[in-house]
């Protein structure tokens, strides 16, 4: 199947998009089939909330396909620092996204598709999707063992995991989207989705870690491209529609008015971070200095993604405590964020008479605090 | 002149009810016991037990994660009341009624149960019961505000322009407040829910659609009895500013620099400006960018500007230096740890090049682009950004020419560029020329710097980069 990106096609989407209920175009009645023409995390979840929010979907149910490059996505209420290595995040400078429906935690890249089922909130059948997406592999490829579990994942060789589930209803709307691997990094996958923060406590949605493996290692005639194309062609069959797949920029305000500043919202601190359930970390390590080595146990609750209550346990005059305080106090209120601690700690460090010493001390103290974030 | 009164006041559209003529002061006052009354605990509206519906699929039971509304609340219905999660699907639960919000079933991370109650809404039992507002002048329309539109049920009344509006944005009439008369939906209303829907700032309605004021003199129209004559009355809508203020706590970085910046301004300040011929360092830098690109390294002024600075303060060193508390110390830094400003998220950070006494343009040049990188990044680290004795800060990049910088504690000296201008100026023979001129702004802690010595590193500097060649002699 050929993917038509004529302008002839984007006007009729566009018309589509603004179509009001009554009065239908002849064409594509029933359905439609949409795929991203962006690889950004942020404007692709935009789509999925516009979609949500603004098409009405009483007459036409809507497959939306997009790829992204890598980001890792948290459900709704999940704690990013519980799912995910946001150090190595930040290294790599691979996103992290929060998406709006349930759900846990999954890495995105390129090598990884994301199918997304809008219907009217009576309409909406998890399990149906998924089989839709099974009988596609199928068609595609026969001898492939993939089925669903009750859980909603799709299980290869009764083992591995390659797709996994989560869903979002609103009052009138709801959608339902899966991921699929075809070619992922594993490597990567595995190392970012590993936490590596100690003494946490929250009551946040975890997710259920599972042995993953790619389409393309069982056999490796299959691309994105390939199954993309088998799912939409499986789509368009059984909602008796075009088999055609229009192409939508996620920053054409033309068509989507509003998007951008929805991709806007995704991307906020606030949304990110801000929106984890209120947790506690509890931990403690140990600072090598000069001879001696010091255990300092630290106690936090962080809620919104701001330290709500600050708790540091030094041994007693290694620091002056004036300044002891005046940390504990400006952390209190600040955001649970290594960025925003340097900021702090160092800033606040000019305000009080200090030396090399002290200086180092203090450095010291801060570098590990940021760890914990 | 009662009559006229309430002619004109039934044309504002809060007063719906038919008994309320609100006009003499005691009337006036029973109403707004009346209001008191809803207010307190004794209600006079109907609390109905808003149960969880059907989820679909089989769910019988939800965790709540996250409310939106709190006991005591008012909400519109379709408004959000809370969102549930059951099994990786995240749901929106919204009101199906107006009311007063009287009681939530659950706290936080609680297991709802399908068919069970979820809020307890007061509902207002007799809707024809107006919000005793003032009622001689109309009152801003918010969204937020407590009115009953009872839509559901209703014929929606809108002229045929405000349809089309509606349909060619997909939104259904029921969806949208009216605030035109009998809860008539207006051109704004349409405009308002978009620019809430998307956010975006849509052009305000032409003239041509605001109802004009309606002429006094004929403002007697035929007594409620005759049906025939049912000719809307037009209203004059008051230009009406719904903006809130918003307030927010100071809190992490901003707040440590309250306190730096107060301990700053204790430092009596002297200030000393000038201006720098740039003409020679621009073609030099012009010259050595490609060999820096070479070696990796993005080669801008800084560089020059910090290794010089260097150079002033071995001659000057009490620009260097720290006071203690009680100013009864001066210490001589024996490392000049030149802090440069960065603008980023946060705000303004300011990392130092470690040592720049020992280091050559160009290692101060990768220096820098290491410190850039990190700091767009959000990574630098802590050693990073203190320990510094000496900050330059070229505000120049964003725009401006002179300024007053603020001495960044426990430093005793700051220095800001301004952006670098071609301006006309004369040379040794009395011609005009071309000249890159950059303005610099020095402050200095004025107990310990007097403004010789300011006047003097700053002339040493500027001989420097008005004649870079002369920073060859004095190189270590």
């Amino acid at each position: 199947m050929v993917l038509q990106s004529s302008l002839k096609n984007c006007l009729q989407l566009s018309c589509i998009l603004q179509a009001p209920k009554a009065g239908f175009r002849s064409t594509a009645s029933g359905g439609l089939i949409m795929q991203s023409t962006s690889n950004d995390v942020y404007q692709n979840l935009a789509v999925e909330d516009w979609i949500h929010d603004h098409m009405n979907l009483e007459n036409q149910q809507v497959l939306f396909l997009w790829r992204n490059s890598p980001a890792v996505v948290i459900g709704r209420h999940q704690n990013p620092w519980q799912e995910c290595n946001l150090r190595l995040l930040r290294q790599k400078n691979i996103k992290l996204a929060r998406r709006r429906s349930g759900g846990g935690t999954v890495y995105h890249d390129l090598g990884n598709i994301n199918l997304t089922f809008f219907t009217t909130r009576k309409k909406h059948e998890r399990m149906e999707n998924l089989k839709l997406v099974v009988k596609a592999l199928k068609a595609l490829r026969p001898q492939l063992d993939v089925h669903v579990t009750d859980r909603y994942d799709i299980l290869l060789d009764r083992q591995y995991k390659i797709s996994g589930t989560a869903a979002k209803l609103g009052r009138t709307a709801a959608y339902h989207h899966c991921t699929l691997l075809c070619n992922t990094d594993k490597f990567v996958l595995s190392s970012v989705l590993k936490s590596p923060y100690k003494g946490l406590k929250s009551n946040a949605t975890p997710s259920v870690p599972a042995s993953v493996k790619n389409l393309f290692e069982e056999d490796s005639s299959l691309t994105s491209e390939l199954l993309l194309d088998a799912i939409a062609e499986e789509y368009a069959t059984q909602h008796r529609i075009d088999r055609h797949i229009n192409l939508i920029n996620p920053a054409d305000e033309t068509v989507l008015p509003g998007i951008n500043n929805k991709a806007k919202e995704l991307q906020t601190w606030e949304w990110v971070y801000g929106k984890t359930p209120k947790f506690n970390i509890s931990t403690h390590f140990n600072i090598a200095y000069k001879d001696s080595v010091l255990d300092v146990k630290v106690d936090m609750d962080v809620k919104h993604g701001r330290i709500e209550v600050c708790n540091i346990d030094l041994p007693e005059q290694w620091l002056p405590p004036a300044l002891c305080s005046e940390l504990v106090k400006n952390l209190t209120g600040s955001k649970f964020c290594p960025n925003e601690t340097t900021a702090l700690v160092t800033t606040l460090l000019r305000a009080c008479p200090h030396d090399g010493d002290l200086q180092s001390k203090w450095n010291l103290l801060c570098e590990n605090i940021k760890m914990l974030m | 002149v009662c009559t006229h009164r309430v002619r004109s006041c039934s044309s504002i559209r809060f007063i719906k009810s038919k008994y309320v003529c609100v006009f003499d002061k005691s009337a006036l006052k029973f109403s707004h016991q009346q209001r008191l009354f809803r207010t307190s605990a004794v209600s006079r509206g109907q609390i109905v037990q808003f149960k969880l519906s059907d989820i679909g699929e089989g769910i019988t039971e939800v965790t709540v994660k996250e409310w939106y509304i709190k006991e005591g609340d008012s909400v519109s219905q379709f408004d959000s009341i809370c969102e549930v999660q059951s099994d990786k699907a995240s749901v929106t639960i919204t009101s199906r009624y107006d009311g007063i919000i009287r009681k939530l079933h659950y706290s936080l991370d609680e297991i709802a149960y399908v068919g069970k109650p979820l809020v307890d809404i007061e509902i207002d039992a007799s809707k024809g019961v107006a919000p005793a507002e003032d009622v001689v002048e109309a009152p801003p329309m918010s969204h937020e505000e407590h009115t009953h539109q009872e839509i559901k049920g209703h014929k929606t009344l809108a002229t045929p322009a405000v349809r089309r509006l509606a349909m060619e944005n997909n939104i259904k009439l029921s969806e949208i407040v009216g605030t035109g008369k009998d809860n008539r939906i207006l051109k704004e209303d349409i405009l308002n829910y978009l620019a809430k829907q998307t956010g975006a700032i849509l052009p305000p309605s032409p003239k041509a659609d605001i109802i004009p004021p309606l002429p006094k003199s004929e403002t007697v129209p035929a007594p409620p009895k005759d049906k025939a004559r049912k000719i809307p009355v037009p209203v004059s809508r008051p230009i009406v500013f719904s903006g809130k203020d918003k307030t927010e706590p100071v809190t992490g970085f901003h707040k440590a620099m309250v306190k730096t910046m107060s301990a700053a301004l204790k430092i009596p300040h002297f200030g000393y400006c000038d201006e720098i011929d740039m003409t020679q360092l621009v073609q030099l830098r012009e010259e050595l960018k490609p060999l820096a690109q070479i070696r990796g390294v993005k080669l801008s002024f800084m560089p020059f500007f910090i290794k010089a600075a260097s150079l002033g303060l071995l001659q000057y060193p009490i620009l260097n230096a720290s006071l203690d508390e009680n100013c009864q110390n001066v210490t001589y830094k024996a490392s000049h740890n030149i802090g440069v400003a960065m603008d980023t998220e946060q705000g303004l950070i300011v990392p130092n090049v470690k040592n720049v006494q020992v280091c050559s343009v160009f290692e101060i040049a990768s220096e820098l682009n290491r410190l850039q990188s990190l700091g767009s990044a959000g990574q630098l680290g802590t050693s990073d950004l203190t320990g510094g004795t000496f900050t330059l800060s070229n505000v120049g990049t964003i725009g401006g020419t002179y300024t007053k910088p603020v001495i960044l504690p426990p430093e005793v000296a700051i220095g800001a560029l301004g952006k670098i201008q071609v301006l006309p100026r004369f040379n040794g023979k009395g011609e005009v020329f071309k000249a890159q001129i950059m303005n610099v702004s020095w402050s200095a802690d004025h107990r310990i710097i007097d403004g010789a010595t300011m006047a003097r590193f700053s002339n040493l500097w500027k001989s420097y980069l008005e004649n870079p060649a002369s920073m060859l002699l004095d190189l270590k």
